[in-house]
């Protein structure tokens, strides 16, 4: 089942894509309204944070297309904010955390552009929005999970983006942070932000999210969580047997196979 | 020493033109090696410096003359050469990035050595000295070449610093550097041409075998003293500089002595020096950490020792000697015997004719480390169901590393209690 929006500022298109010829996200088709939060709910090896990336021009894609906000991704990028997956980064880097948060300015300030004044006092209210105010000056290799994962959102915030995509903001991180994050959520989303989020606990996903994309290589539901988020379509995402399409991923990577004919 | 002062005197024309030369060479190379280095790119930075001694070859089989900027191209043509088949051979074949480096780096050295090898027996006059290209030998560095080289060092200077903070953002998050809009794969080839550029500099002074060391060790080295990376690089590049000197100085006095191995050998005792010795990371500051908390837990558990003795005999400044100390606890004589010596020191116990005993700021200290413990038993029992006869042992580690601040949020959370879970009175603070 999947609930297209009128009005969408995201418009994800017949999109399929592969890793070395195997497709692991076949077709997939949604749009998303402003304001709302999305969560893209499915399990491991669903593709989640693949069709993040994907969407973030991160890895090619086999076919299809997205627009955010009715254009290409690369004339809107300042509007965009993506959060990396925590463990993606070496937290040994020599960096401190207010550095890693002024990262958040870089887009504003092109490839020799060096932060300024407004961008640190930009850094330091963001930080003091996650609650890090009194870590600007540490390492960043001393901070807990939670600690790291407010570090990303605030970098996210300075990018004073309209369109957020994290992927697994709630992966390890403490209770205390995990409320923290959401609320922070809703307040973005209350000033029209559109936010989205890989997320794989079904339990919080029904309160957290008021758009769920339900995930398994293919689309299994995309729209409103009342309508889509029903046990019937979760179970097609988790306990669907998707045997038949990794059976054809896995033939098309031995036979090397393109994805589209031409 | 006669020599040293010539040599720091830079009275010396070709003195002034080595110094000058290793200086930059060694600076730019370690500059660019930081970020190498943090790409976690070291390996490739050596198969690249291995890779350049077939160009230099070509250079010269082409020409017949040992013309630098020539040799600079051909260097630079088979760095480069090697870096797309390191890139290829992973991208497109089952060989793994650690087997394609080492494979194109053997592969490409041993041809340089063949084509070298095969110029001196030439019997071409003008190969002398081609060999320097292998190890280095910095008194070559002279006149016309030196003006290239210093070029070339100031390019990467320049360029590196224009692209600090873009190169520090794509090695600490590549994802979102690229989702910014960076050209991600431009920016990492323009590193890869300052990283061939950096060992094209180096390579009459250094020489190839060994210019890696110089573009990773002074990094590495200076990663142990600071959590800083602009403070990083700026080591760095101070350590590079002293090793280029001392190594260019040391080929000055022994005419014999190559350059770059002294370089590397200069560079590798500044490692070795940081690995042992930075305050923070270092291993001997942790070992004295260590000991100085062993020391601590043992002057703790002495003077609990007499509180425990106090506590049955209701004198809590009584006096006792080591034989009944040690029946209270036996934590070794010797370690008892020291711990109390320092104790005494600090004013906390004394001794008359063998008898030792709290003085009164030795009680207060001693009833504080009880009382974290009887504090923690109950902590343990309250908040982690853990029974009674279970809590001990945790906290008599614990009572050693509660904070004042901690202790309050402890006390706090308890309800100010006066009796530990053993129903022993806990001692007020």
């Amino acid at each position: 089942m999947i609930i297209q929006t009128p009005d969408p500022v995201l418009e994800v298109h017949d999109l399929t894509v592969s890793y070395a010829r195997k497709p692991v996200l076949w077709g997939i088709d949604f749009t998303l309204p402003a304001g709302s939060i999305t969560g893209i709910v499915g399990p491991n090896g669903a593709g989640k944070s693949t069709l993040l990336k994907a969407i973030m021009g991160l890895i090619p894609l086999s076919s299809g297309y997205v627009k955010l906000f009715g254009e290409p991704l690369d004339t809107v990028r300042n509007r965009i904010s993506y959060v990396p997956q925590r463990e993606s980064v070496d937290w040994d880097f020599p960096v401190s955390v207010l550095d890693v948060v002024l990262m958040g300015r870089y887009g504003k300030m092109g490839l020799l552009g060096n932060p300024g004044r407004h961008d640190r006092d930009m850094a330091l209210h963001c930080l003091e929005k996650v609650g890090m105010s009194a870590f600007a000056k540490r390492q960043i290799s001393q901070l807990s999970g939670g600690q790291q994962q407010r570090v990303f959102l605030a970098r996210a915030l300075a990018q004073e983006a309209d369109f957020y995509f994290m992927d697994e903001p709630f992966a390890g991180v403490d209770a205390a942070t995990e409320q923290a994050i959401i609320d922070l959520l809703k307040d973005m989303a209350a000033a029209h932000k559109t936010i989205v989020v890989v997320h794989h606990d079904l339990q919080s996903a029904r309160t957290y999210f008021d758009w769920i994309v339900l995930l398994n290589m293919r689309l299994v539901a995309a729209g409103p969580t009342e309508q889509v988020f029903t046990e019937v379509l979760v179970q097609q995402a988790y306990g669907g047997r998707l045997n038949l399409l990794s059976q054809v991923g896995d033939l098309m990577e031995k036979r090397e196979f393109p994805a589209r004919e031409n | 020493m006669e020599n040293f002062l010539t040599f720091f005197s830079f009275s010396d024309p070709n003195v002034r033109y080595v110094v000058l030369g290793t200086i930059l060479l060694s600076a730019s190379a370690a500059m660019v090696g930081s970020f190498i280095l943090l790409q976690k790119k070291a390996l490739v930075g050596d198969a690249v410096a291995h890779s350049v001694l077939p160009g230099i070859c070509a250079a010269f089989l082409f020409s017949g003359t040992k013309s630098i900027p020539l040799m600079l191209l051909g260097a630079f043509t088979t760095g480069w050469l090697a870096l797309v088949a390191i890139d290829y051979l992973t991208a497109h074949s089952k060989i793994k990035k650690d087997a394609a480096i080492g494979l194109v780096l053997s592969v490409f050295f041993g041809t340089g050595i063949v084509m070298m090898t095969y110029i001196q027996q030439s019997g071409n006059a003008a190969q002398s000295g081609l060999d320097h290209f292998i190890f280095g030998k910095a008194a070559a560095l002279v006149g016309s070449d030196l003006l290239v080289f210093s070029i070339l060092a100031m390019v990467i200077l320049i360029t590196v610093s224009l692209f600090f903070k873009t190169f520090a953002l794509i090695a600490f998050d590549r994802a979102f550097a690229q989702a910014l809009g960076y050209p991600v794969r431009r920016l990492d080839l323009l590193l890869t041409s300052l990283t061939v550029l950096a060992v094209v500099t180096g390579i009459t002074a250094v020489g190839v075998v060994l210019m890696a060391a110089m573009l990773i060790t002074p990094p590495a080295a200076a990663r142990y003293w600071t959590d800083n990376i602009r403070r990083m690089v700026l080591i760095a590049v101070l350590f590079g500089t002293f090793a280029g000197l001392a190594g260019a100085y040391i080929s000055y006095v022994a005419p014999a002595m190559p350059t770059g191995p002294w370089m590397v050998v200069v560079s590798s005792l500044i490692a070795f020096f940081s690995f042992f010795f930075a305050p923070r990371r270092g291993i001997v500051p942790k070992l004295y950490r260590q000991r100085k908390n062993q020391r601590v837990i043992a002057e703790e558990n002495a003077m609990k020792v007499f509180y425990h003795l106090g506590e049955q005999g209701g004198n809590f400044t009584g006096q006792h000697n080591l034989q009944a100390l040690m029946g209270q606890r036996d934590m070794g004589a010797a370690n008892l015997r020291a711990a109390l010596h320092r104790l005494q020191a600090k004013g906390w116990v004394t001794v008359q004719h063998g008898q030792w005993s709290l003085t009164d700021d030795g009680v207060g200290k001693a009833a504080k480390v009880v009382r974290l413990h009887r504090l923690w038993e109950l902590y343990l029992t309250q908040y982690m169901a853990i029974a009674a006869d279970h809590v001990h042992d945790d906290a008599e580690t614990i009572e050693h590393i509660l904070t004042p601040e901690l202790e309050r949020e402890l006390e706090h959370q308890l309800g100010y209690p006066d009796k530990d879970p053993h129903d022993t009175e806990i001692p007020k603070g």
